[in-house]
Formats: structure tokens, C-alpha cells, sequence
């Protein structure tokens, strides 16, 4: 498979699922999202029964606490780097390696922007006292959103190390499903940011 | 003794690194059977020693300490590292080969879900050497797991992850197997039961661990980096933990017994030599229990305060589930109604089972009356339940299928009248042991108890049940000489072993080549191989493709690496309470050697080989003699 | 084998399920002989249960086992071919149906009882001088031992409840370290003690205590959930009078308010416990409840030492002396100085002196 080559007009319409390899990599994407689905409710469940509990006299709460202009730009940041993942998948399947690396390194480059405003806003709350392990609403806010960045961390790994990996032997039907479920993944953590950024910042500071 | 025979006379050494790299499925049922075997059988010793301890009244043979550590291993061992284990060990073996597939859909992940597992379940049990076993119960509920001294309970979050982490891996692998390996023609509704059943199950382990995993990482982080989820005096709150464990827990147990239920229905039609009575109802009922498992887990939690609603809501859910469970239990018997039944080891185990589960599931729904089950509730009567089930479901399958399957696993069978005597000794042993417990539980016996005093009534019945635990671990030793007997017995070298195989597993020549198919089969119906024996197909399959390359995964020793780098990982974890200055240095270094090995593994092509035609002529002829496969 | 089809044969043996169940264990601690309406109510619940899921079991096995005498290989031949049948929707429905029906019978009183048992609202009535109308009690367990608390009237006791009968006794459960489970089985079922929140629930207690277990005159009570090394040793005894000696009891309790050890007395045993133990075990019943050891205003009138061992003194003295072979994991150990053989004696013969029966 490696050493066919293509041309746009002989690139398959859908890349990653011409080989069995690749085939169940796609499906397999698809069926590991979904147990992470219910990692990420557990976490939320846990996360909304001890919001804003803590030992009697607790300093913060999540209204004090939660600053939505940051955490609107983090969105909009997570966001935009959707959809350049998208566009990176349109020159996939398009068969523009030259586009894949491109945009694929654009939606690196905002999900590091993302990453670096999550840490900022951890250092400054445990800058004024709001450490892990001040409350239980504390110990439960910095698992579920640090869970997700976790996640931002491995996704943005594995794209680094597809585009570094492949940047001298262009496209093939060996690597382009490895693209394809990268992207999915991304679009997965950024989904699930909608929901902590309407869970825990909207909502937190809504009351 | 392996099912490839292909390489002659490997040195020790060379025998342990294929075992350490391989990728094959055949071989990893080897591995997850062995290693599934031992820890039953350590489970089953701490139940022994357990029994001895309660059968006298006011006994000192165990101390208080040592009894909660053992009864906390003997649960978390046979649901964790046993039965899952031994189950999985009959699904990587079977399910490619009922699917008609050469190898599963990741057979890398396949190895690094074994090696997760089983180096969780070494680091698990280390415990015993190095200050104390976990001792809060297999529940491990939080209050008492964050009281507990010692690093026990540590063992058990951080073991449980690994081992959960490689389990979740294993069950992604199978469900992806089981869509998109099939054979041409193979149709979800031609799909043999104990596939079925596998697919399932691995779909409620996707589902079920994720609670779980978060529940482990929630007293992880209670117990060794001072967060407050479960200090109710910091605002955390250790119901949390309850409902977590029990949306695991609950379905734990279907993700057992649905694999169980799967071999049953394997093993009846072909002793029976009569097709499964209502096939798509029971893949109806799977896929029903399956659903209304997720439904049910606070009816362990009725005595916790959940209030009458919640109460009456999970007792009605509860009972709902005997509907599809008995449709399961009525079809079995109308399989052998009608029939012609060969009574051998496995249908034996078989029989024994119907009566012995339904039992069980009685007693069930008994507890899934709310208001009875405050009397109920972590009484002796909730542990024969589930014994009833456990042992009465589970073992009984496993025990089944060691002899139903052996053939296919080793090219040897186990001995039948060793294998009968196995039977009765143990099925006596079970129940003894179980069904008087009932009656302690009714007559005011907790569970959990190192000992009891005379005089509440409870003497003669604790003693009998003692006696039926001795029988059941003469019945398991016995089982295991069978074993070792085989290794003497001579190979069988045939084609379906029982003469009424149905399926595509019994259509291939043992022993199998580690490609399994030569050329991949096309199916033609619900029960492959018996269409094909009605049709007078010697050759046992119609091919889907002519001979021809065959392209394989490359072995890869990087899924025991990275294993073994959350194992040292662990370490770290594990004394970072204790303030020694080594723990952060210990946990990088072994995260480190995981990250490593995973980003050479993303970043290293690993494209397998091909297989030519003339080697694979070569191979058959050489297992099966001139002619090869025919 | 046609014989055991014979649909009659199954009723008789319903009947001796019924025999057999309340002929099992002993009147003081088993469910199966209870003595309380709501230890009667989930037993009536347990016959039901039981005589469906038995009809169920003995309904299978005798399918099975006809079908398994029937249809052996050894008796049609070994070629004989069965007819492959790939299912059959009349059977099917009725084998879901029939469960269904069986399980909506059980489903009615379950529902009903699950309401009924968690009706606490009574708790909060009041009479027209504002004093509460029924007797709540507040549970605490602690590592290996309860205290029972009387908010009404101010008293606190440890280790023996005492209710009286024919009325609804209301309870709150706590816990004050780890989880436990408060069961008293001859009366009714459990609730756990949780350390987060209080649970409420309600017991009617039938009959006197006095005559049980020829003369020991208590109903059992147990944890019912693993809370450490001592879990099965966390027993506690109950005692139920009539609402006269109830009242009686309660006015001997409210009578020991101010009661104390002193440091200065002549009796080396009052003087050694006040030194050593009055930190944390109260000698009068009316304090505040929370301490940290079990109130002793009453363990001359007690059944049992540290909730299981027999009522001698020897046993007091062994418990004083070591108290970590008879309770692994419990909280007094350590907590006094070694006392000599001669104080222990002294001490033991102080607590046995203290009562309010006698």
C-alpha cells in the first residue's frame, strides 16, 4: 500500500476506509469515543453533585470564581481549531498532502493557544488560594477540566507526531486513516469543552 | 502443546519472548487462560481459608485483619482477574474463528490489553508481600477505603486501573472485531451466540469501566494527593463513590455471565445435535439484559437512603431483567426438548447449570423487592445469591468449555471420566456451601463477618457450608490434574472433536495454523459448518477466496513495555503518601517509559507480512501430513 | 417421572415452605420468626417471593428433567437426526408473558411496602404543648460500638437500645467515622448508618424482651456493613418493655444527671476511673451525646461486655486489660495508662456497680 501512487483523480473517495487496517481504525475511533463519552459523564455527574461544596467557610465559589471573557476566548480558540482540523480533512480526501500538514499544524498551533490560556487560568487560581486540594468543588473542577486537558495534550501529541512522521513521504492509504481518526478525536474533545464551558463556566456563573 | 507448530524445538528462552511479543489470538487465549487459572486458583485458597476460619463458631484460625484482606482479594480476584480473564481467554480463542477471521482487528492491542491486565493483577497482589492486601471489600466503599491504614487500598485503586485500562482496551478490540472482521457473508443474524454474546458484553465493559476508571481515579486522588471527593468534612461526599462503583459494578456481573450464557448456547445445540432453540430472541434477550443492566445499580443501595421513589423505581427495573433471562432459560430447555442428548463433560456442566442458575436468579428477584431486601441486604443471603450465580453460571461455563474447547486450544482432550468425577465432587461441593447460606442471611447472619458467636443458631449450617467448600477445592484441584494430564495424552489432530460441531470453529483442522484459514470461508447460513456437513462437504467450508498470500501483523514486544511502565509508574504513586523523596521521580520515570514506547510505536511503520503460497502449503502439509487441510 | 408433573404435588410442598421458613433460627435474631409489623410485613413478602420463585424453579427442573430423561441419545439411537426447529413465536410469548404476569403480582405489595416502610412524617408531629407525639431515637455508629441518644428527654445510652413496645419507634442513623448498617433482624430490615447525612426509618417492636432465650432477655442487633477488622464484633443488644417500664427506665436514667466519678474517692475503682476513663465514658446518662467512648450509666444492667462477651467480670477485666484482642481496630487501646491487676479488679467491680434497674 505504501509505495502506490496517486493522483487526485485515483485518490479513493474515502481514504481511510480502504484497507481493513484502516477500516477499523475508523471504527475503532468511533467505539473508543464512546466509552470516553461516559468517563467525561462521570466526571461531569461528580463535578455537578459537588459544585460549591466544601468544609464549612469555604472561600470560593464557582460564582466568585469563574471569569467568562477567558474562558469565551479558550472556546472560541477550541473551536476555530475544528475547523481547521475540517479543512485539513477536505485536502485529505482532495489528496493536497501539502494542505493535510498545513492546516493540520494551524489546528496544532490553537490547540497549544488553547492549552497555554487552560494553564494561565490554573496558575492563577491556585495563584489566589483556590488549590486542588482546597475543597471538594476544587478537587472536582481541576479533575474534569484538567481531564480534558490531558485530552488537548495527547491530541495535540499525536497530530505533531503524524505531521513530523510523515512530512517527507506524502500521502498514502497508510497514513491517511491515521489523519482521518486524529481529526475525529479532535472534534470529540471539542465537543466535550461545549458542554464543560456551558457546565461549568455558564452555568457557574449564571449560579 | 501450542496450537502453531510451526517452528520445532525453541529454546526456553525463545519460547517465553514469543509468548512476550506475540500478537497472535490464539496464543494470548493461552496466556489469558493460564494466568486467568492461577489467580482462580488463589482466589479460590482465600475462600478456602475463609471457610475454615467460619466453621466453628468464635474460631481464631484467621485474625480479624487478615479475614477482611482475604475476603476483599477473593472478590475483587475472581470478578477482575479470574473470570474476566478466563472468559476473555475463550473469546480471543473462539470468536476469530467463529467469524471466520485470521487474527482479531488490533491484535497489538489485543497483547497490550493482555499485558495491562495481567501486570494490574501482579501489582495487585504484591500487596500481600508489602505491608497488607486491600481489606474495604471488593466494593471498597469510601468511607471505610479512606479510613483504611497502609497502603492496601492503594494497591487495589492502582492495580484495578491497569488491569480496568487493559480490559477496556480488550473489549474495544472485540467489538471492532466482530464488525468489520466477519467472514463474506458472515451477517450479524448468522452469527454464532457466544459471538454474539462477546459483543455484548464488550459493549457493556465500554460502558461500564469508564465509571469505574473515574471512580479509582477519584480515591486515587483522595487517598494519595489530599483531593476531597469523598471527605465529607471538605464537602466531598462517599455516596458518589457507591454510584460510580454500582453503574460499574451492576453490569460487572452481566458482562460475566452474558460470555457464559454465549458458551452455553454453544455447547447445548451440539450435545443436543439440534439448532438453538429461538435464536433471535435470545440475541433479543442479550441485547435486553444488556440495556436494562445499566438500569438497575442502586438496588444494591436500597439501605442507603436513596428514599421510596429511587427505591421503588430500581426494585421494578430490577425485576424486569428475569423477563429476558428466563426467555434465555426456556429456550435452552426447548433446545434439548426434542433433541438428541449425548451426555459428556461439557453437556454435563451444561445440565447442571440450568437448574443451578435459575436458582440464583431467583433469589435475585427476591432482592429486588425493595422492602425485602432490607432484611436481605448484605446478609449471607446476598452471598449465596450470587454465588448461586456466579459459581452456578460462570465457573459452570468455564469449567464447560476447558473441556468443550481444549481440542481447539491444544490438540488435546481432557479426560471425560476425570472430567465427570470433577463434576460431581464440585457441583455437590457448591451446593452445600451455598444453598444453606441462604438460611444464615434469613436468620440474621451479616456477611463480612471474620467470626460469630455461639448460640444465635447459625453453628450447624456454617459447618456444612465449610464441608461443601472443601469438596469444591478437591473438585478444582481434580480439574487441574486433568489438565496436566492432557500434556501426556495424545494429540487429537482432527477436525470437530465432538462429531456435531456446528459452527466455523469446528470446521478447522486442529492443529490450527497460526493463520487460521488458508483461504477465508464463505458462509452460507446460521450455523456454518453443519450446512456444510448436511451438504456432504468434506473440506468443512465453502471458500470465499482462491489460495493465495496471506498478510500478517508483525510480534512486537512495545504492549509488555508499555505495560510495565504504568506497573513502575504505580510504584510511585503508591508511596507518594509516605513523603519518600523517590515517588514523582519513580512515577515519570515510568510514565515516561510508556509515553516512549507509544510514540515509537505511532511514529515506527509496522506493516506485518505477507505470507506466500507455497510457505502456507508448506505449513499444512507439515501439520497435517501430505495432502494438508482436506 | 410423570408423576412429579402432577400440578397438586406442588401446593403442599408451598405449605411447608411456609412451616419450614418460620421454623428456622432463633426467635431473638432471625427474620424468619419476626416480631415486629414490619419484620411481619417483609416476612409475608418473603413467602410471597419465595412461593412464586420456587413454583418457578420447580416448573424449570421438571421441564428440564423430562426433556433430559426423554430425548437421550442412548435411547434414540445414535444416528438419529433431530428435527433442526428454528424457534416457535407461541412458545416465546408465552414464556414472557406468563413472567411478566408473575412479576406484576410481586411488583404491587413491593411498591406499596416501599412507601409504607419509608414514611417517616410522623417524626415531626407535634402535640398541642409542642412536645413531639412519637419516640425518636438518634443512632450513632461509631467504630465498633452505638450510641443511642433520647432528645425528648435528654438521656443517653450505649450499646443497649431500649424501646418500648407497640408503637412506632422512629430512628436517625449516623455514622460518626465510616459507614455502618443498623439491623436488628427479629424486628425488621436494615438502614445504613451513612457519615454524610442522617437516614430516618421506623421499627414496631411487638414483644417484651424480658422472656427471650430463656432469661437473657434481649433482641440482637448487628452491623451489617464491613466498617474494619472488628465488623463482626459490632453487636448490640435490645431490650423492649411495656410503655409503663419504658417510662420507669427513662425516669432511673433522667435520676443519674450530675452523677461522676471522683478523683478523691475511698473506692479505688471510682477513683482509678475518673484518672483514667472519664475522659471519655460518661457514668451519668444525661449528657450531651457525641463522646468518645460508649455512656456507662447503665453496664451493670447490660447483657454483654464491649457488645459480645459474656457479663463477668472476668471479661471486664480482660477488656480493660486488653482490649485490642477482643476488638482489633477500636479506639480505646492506648488511650489510659496501664493499670495494675488490683486497679483493673477495682474498676471492673465500679462499672458492674453501675445501674439503674437494680
Amino acid at each position: 500500500m505504501l509505495d502506490t501512487k496517486f493522483t487526485p483523480q485515483t485518490w479513493p473517495e474515502h481514504p481511510e476506509q480502504v484497507t481493513q487496517e484502516g477500516k477499523n481504525k475508523y471504527v475503532g475511533i468511533w467505539i473508543f469515543i464512546c466509552s470516553d463519552i461516559v468517563l467525561f459523564a462521570s466526571l461531569f455527574a461528580t463535578y455537578i453533585s459537588l459544585r460549591n461544596r466544601g468544609p464549612a467557610g469555604m472561600e470560593f465559589t464557582s460564582q466568585e470564581l469563574f471569569e467568562l471573557p477567558l474562558a469565551f476566548v479558550m472556546t472560541m480558540f477550541l473551536l476555530t481549531s475544528s475547523l481547521t482540523s475540517v479543512i485539513a480533512m477536505y485536502h485529505l480526501k482532495n489528496y493536497n498532502f501539502k494542505g493535510v500538514q498545513l492546516w493540520t499544524l494551524a489546528t496544532v498551533l490553537l490547540g497549544l493557544g488553547f492549552l497555554a490560556l487552560e494553564i494561565y487560568e490554573f496558575y492563577h487560581y491556585v495563584h489566589i488560594g483556590f488549590g486542588y486540594t482546597q475543597s471538594a468543588f476544587s478537587s472536582a473542577f481541576f479533575t474534569l477540566v484538567g481531564t480534558h486537558g490531558l485530552h488537548v495534550i495527547i491530541g495535540l501529541v499525536w497530530m505533531l507526531c503524524l505531521v513530523f512522521r510523515n512530512a517527507k513521504r506524502g500521502l498514502n492509504l497508510y497514513n491517511a486513516p491515521k489523519y482521518f481518526v486524529a481529526s475525529i478525536y479532535w472534534h470529540f474533545i471539542d465537543v466535550v469543552w461545549v458542554f464543560i464551558f456551558t457546565v461549568v463556566y455558564l452555568m457557574g456563573v449564571l449560579g | 502443546m501450542s496450537s502453531v507448530a510451526v517452528t520445532k524445538k525453541k529454546g526456553v528462552g525463545a519460547v517465553i519472548w514469543d509468548y512476550l511479543t506475540t500478537v497472535d489470538h490464539k496464543k494470548l487465549a493461552v496466556l489469558y487462560l493460564f494466568s486467568g487459572l492461577l489467580f482462580f486458583a488463589i482466589a479460590g485458597f482465600e475462600a478456602l481459608l475463609m471457610r475454615i476460619q467460619l466453621m466453628f463458631p468464635n474460631s481464631d484460625f484467621i485474625s480479624a485483619g487478615t479475614f477482611n484482606e482475604l475476603l476483599t482479594m477473593h472478590g475483587t480476584t475472581m470478578l477482575f482477574l479470574a473470570a474476566t480473564p478466563l472468559l476473555f481467554a475463550f473469546m480471543n480463542m473462539v470468536v476469530p474463528l467463529q467469524i471466520g477471521a485470521r487474527d482479531v482487528a488490533f491484535p497489538f492491542l489485543n497483547s497490550l490489553g493482555f499485558w495491562l491486565f495481567f501486570l494490574g493483577a501482579t501489582f495487585l497482589h504484591l500487596s500481600f508481600f508489602m505491608g497488607g492486601a486491600p481489606d474495604a471489600g471488593w466494593t471498597s466503599y469510601a468511607s471505610l477505603s479512606l479510613y483504611s491504614p497502609g497502603h492496601g487500598i492503594d494497591f487495589y485503586v492502582l492495580g484495578l486501573q491497569i488491569s480496568g485500562a487493559g480490559t477496556l482496551i480488550s473489549a474495544i478490540n472485540f467489538i471492532v472485531t466482530i464488525i468489520t472482521m466477519r467472514a463474506p457473508g458472515m451477517t450479524f443474524m448468522r452469527l454464532p451466540l457466544f459471538t454474539w454474546t462477546t459483543l455484548i458484553s464488550s459493549t457493556l465493559i465500554l460502558f461500564a469501566f469508564p465509571p469505574l476508571t473515574v471512580g479509582l481515579f477519584l480515591m486515587l486522588v483522595d487517598r494519595m494527593f489530599d483531593a476531597n471527593f469523598f471527605d465529607h468534612t471538605m464537602g466531598g461526599n462517599t455516596i458518589i463513590w457507591e454510584h460510580l462503583f454500582w453503574i460499574f459494578g451492576h453490569p460487572e456481573v452481566y458482562i460475566l455471565i452474558l460470555p457464559a450464557f454465549g458458551l452455553f448456547s454453544e455447547i447445548i445445540p451440539v450435545f443436543a445435535r439440534k439448532r438453538l432453540f429461538g435464536y433471535s430472541s435470545m440475541v433479543f434477550a442479550t441485547i435486553l439484559i444488556g440495556f436494562l443492566g445499566f438500569m438497575v445499580w442502586a438496588h444494591h443501595m436500597f439501605t442507603v437512603g436513596l428514599g421510596a421513589t429511587a427505591n421503588a423505581i430500581f426494585a421494578i427495573a430490577t425485576m424486569a431483567i428475569a423477563v429476558p433471562t428466563g426467555m434465555k432459560v426456556f429456550n435452552w430447555i426447548l433446545t434439548i426438548w426434542g433433541g438428541s442428548i449425548k451426555v459428556t463433560v461439557p453437556m454435563i456442566y451444561a445440565l447442571g447449570f440450568i437448574p443451578s442458575f435459575v436458582a440464583g436468579g431467583v433469589t435475585g428477584v427476591m432482592q429486588a423487592t425493595a422492602p425485602l431486601d432490607y432484611q436481605l441486604h448484605d446478609s449471607y443471603f446476598i452471598v449465596a445469591h450470587f454465588h448461586y450465580v456466579i459459581v452456578g453460571g460462570i465457573v459452570t461455563a468455564i469449567f464447560a468449555s476447558f473441556h468443550f474447547y481444549w481440542p481447539l486450544l491444544f490438540n488435546r482432550a481432557l479426560n471425560e471420566k476425570l472430567g465427570y468425577l470433577t463434576f460431581w465432587i464440585f457441583f455437590t461441593g457448591f451446593h452445600l456451601t451455598f444453598f444453606v447460606q441462604h438460611f444464615l442471611g434469613l436468620m440474621g447472619m451479616p456477611r463480612r463477618v471474620f467470626t460469630y458467636m455461639e448460640g444465635q443458631g447459625w453453628d450447624l449450617f456454617n459447618f456444612i457450608s465449610s464441608i461443601g467448600a472443601i469438596m469444591m477445592a478437591v473438585g478444582v484441584l481434580l480439574m487441574v490434574v486433568n489438565m496436566l494430564l492432557s500434556i501426556k495424552s495424545k494429540p487429537v489432530n482432527c477436525r470437530d472433536y465432538w462429531g456435531d460441531g456446528r459452527s466455523l470453529e469446528w470446521a478447522i483442522q486442529t492443529p490450527i495454523p497460526f493463520y487460521n484459514f488458508k483461504q477465508l470461508p464463505l458462509i452460507r447460513g446460521f450455523d456454518a459448518y453443519w450446512i456444510e456437513k448436511q451438504e456432504g462437504n468434506t473440506e468443512g467450508m465453502t471458500y470465499a477466496e482462491p489460495l493465495g498470500d496471506i498478510h500478517m501483523p508483525n510480534n512486537s514486544i512495545l504492549p509488555f513495555i508499555m505495560s510495565l511502565g504504568l506497573f513502575i509508574a504505580a510504584f510511585g504513586a503508591l508511596y507518594h503518601p509516605d513523603g519518600v523523596s523517590w515517588s514523582i521521580p519513580v512515577m515519570v520515570i515510568g510514565l515516561g517509559i510508556t509515553v516512549l514506547a507509544m510514540i515509537i510505536r505511532s511514529v515506527k511503520d509496522d506493516l506485518g507480512y505477507h505470507l506466500h503460497k507455497e510457505e502456507i502449503l508448506a505449513i499444512e502439509e507439515e501439520l497435517y501430513g501430505k495432502g494438508g487441510n482436506n | 417421572m410423570k408423576k412429579g408433573l402432577k400440578k397438586w404435588s406442588l401446593f403442599p410442598v408451598l405449605a411447608a415452605l411456609a412451616v419450614v421458613l418460620s421454623g428456622c433460627g432463633e426467635e431473638y435474631i432471625s427474620a424468619l420468626r419476626p416480631s415486629g409489623a414490619v419484620g411481619k410485613e417483609q416476612f409475608n413478602l418473603l413467602l410471597l417471593a419465595a412461593s412464586i420463585m420456587t413454583l418457578v424453579v420447580v416448573v424449570v427442573s421438571v421441564l428440564y428433567l423430562v426433556a433430559f430423561a426423554k430425548f437421550r441419545r442412548s435411547k434414540l439411537g445414535e444416528d438419529y437426526m433431530p428435527k433442526q426447529v428454528e424457534g416457535s413465536h407461541t412458545l416465546e410469548t408465552i414464556w414472557t408473558v406468563i413472567p411478566i404476569i408473575l412479576l406484576l403480582i410481586l411488583s404491587v405489595p413491593t411498591i406499596l411496602a416501599t412507601y409504607k416502610f419509608a414514611d417517616v412524617s410522623a417524626m415531626d408531629e407535634v402535640d398541642e404543648n409542642g412536645d413531639p407525639k412519637a419516640l425518636t431515637i438518634n443512632v450513632t455508629a461509631k467504630l465498633y460500638w452505638w450510641e443511642f441518644e433520647y432528645p425528648q428527654y435528654g438521656i443517653v445510652t450505649a450499646q443497649e437500645l431500649v424501646v418500648p413496645t407497640n408503637e412506632k419507634v422512629y430512628f436517625n442513623l449516623k455514622a460518626a467515622d465510616v459507614k455502618h448498617s443498623f439491623w436488628i433482624p427479629a424486628i425488621g430490615g436494615k438502614m445504613d448508618t451513612n457519615v454524610e447525612n442522617v437516614n430516618k426509618f421506623y421499627l414496631v417492636f411487638d414483644k417484651e424482651s424480658a422472656g427471650l432465650n430463656d432469661g437473657e432477655g434481649v433482641w440482637y442487633g448487628k452491623c451489617a456493613e464491613l466498617c474494619g477488622p472488628s465488623h463482626a464484633l459490632m453487636d448490640f443488644k435490645v431490650k423492649s418493655l411495656n410503655r409503663d417500664d419504658f417510662d420507669a427506665w427513662v425516669a432511673a436514667m433522667k435520676a443519674t444527671e450530675g452523677k461522676t466519678a471522683s478523683a478523691d474517692s475511698t473506692d479505688l475503682g471510682e477513683r482509678t476511673f475518673a484518672q483514667n476513663c472519664l475522659g471519655c465514658h460518661a457514668v451519668s446518662a444525661v449528657t450531651p451525646a457525641g463522646a468518645a467512648g460508649p455512656n456507662l450509666a447503665t453496664f451493670g444492667d447490660r447483657n454483654r461486655v464491649a457488645g459480645y462477651l459474656e457479663h463477668t467480670k472476668e471479661n471486664v477485666e480482660a477488656w480493660i486489660k486488653d482490649p485490642e484482642k477482643y476488638k482489633p481496630g477500636n479506639l480505646m487501646t492506648g488511650k489510659y495508662k496501664e493499670l495494675t491487676d488490683e486497679e483493673i479488679s477495682a474498676v471492673a467491680d465500679y462499672l458492674l456497680g453501675l445501674s439503674v434497674e437494680k
